[in-house]
């Protein structure tokens, strides 16, 4: 399945090698794993991610099909957990595989740009002091402005 | 139509969903918001800025200028933070 959405963790180096099994005709394979964050000068407790999975479906598998046409990648993978997380676990994972590098790369990149502003999960954050909703980032809505 | 919230704005209205019978006046996405504002004090508030509000017809992304006819599921979000 190239597009998972779950709540149960994942093992990120057990899923590289599982996309790696087949490469037939490629040169470069590119991973981005996300990570829930804890600052120890900020820090959290747990992150849940809200999500509204009938939408997230239908926006993971358009950026993916435009990732795949735009940079003529062989396969990509996209896995995005919600639920309650804790600090240091693996919240999303990118795989790209194309003949070479500059597409891999490329291609990871726009697909987490377009994850960050475009796919339906929203942060909460428990910290110490209580639980907040993370602010859209400004910074992610002009990462994904180089790509129109 | 069935309308759903996520988010802060499902919490500050302490309801994940609703059914409605939005009058026939209200023909986008933008006036549906303005007209649950009307009628509800808490989403009058939740919904201050409804500019910031993001919507979804039956699971697709729409802009405010959106027509809402036929709509089955009309969802109602602040932006969007996963990755």
């Amino acid at each position: 399945m190239s597009i998972r959405l779950q709540t149960e963790p994942f093992d990120p180096g057990r899923e590289a090698n599982a996309f790696l099994a087949e490469t037939s005709g490629a040169g470069a394979a590119v991973t981005f794993t996300g990570l829930v964050r804890s600052d120890p000068s900020d820090p959290v407790n747990a992150l849940t991610l809200e999500c509204y999975p009938e939408l997230a479906t239908s926006q993971l598998t358009t950026i993916h099909a435009q990732a795949i046409a735009r940079f003529g990648l062989l396969r990509a993978t996209i896995i995005h957990r919600y639920g309650r997380l804790l600090p240091k676990e693996p919240i999303v994972q990118v795989m790209t595989l194309a003949p070479h590098r500059q597409a891999a790369f490329a291609g990871a990149e726009f697909l987490m740009d377009y994850l960050k502003t475009d796919a339906p999960f929203w942060k909460n954050e428990a910290t110490p002091e209580g639980s907040r909703w993370v602010e859209h980032n400004i910074a992610d809505d002009k990462a994904k402005t180089r790509w129109e | 139509m069935k309308i759903l919230y996520f988010a802060w704005l499902r919490e500050r209205l302490n309801r994940g969903e609703e059914e409605v019978s939005p009058p026939a006046e209200v023909q986008t996405v933008g006036q549906l918001i303005g007209w649950l504002r009307s009628r509800d004090e808490a989403a009058d508030l939740a919904m201050q800025k409804p500019e910031i509000i993001k919507a979804a017809i039956d699971a697709k992304i729409v802009k405010h200028d959106a027509m809402i006819a036929g709509a089955k599921v009309v969802a109602l979000f602040p932006p969007m933070t996963g990755g």
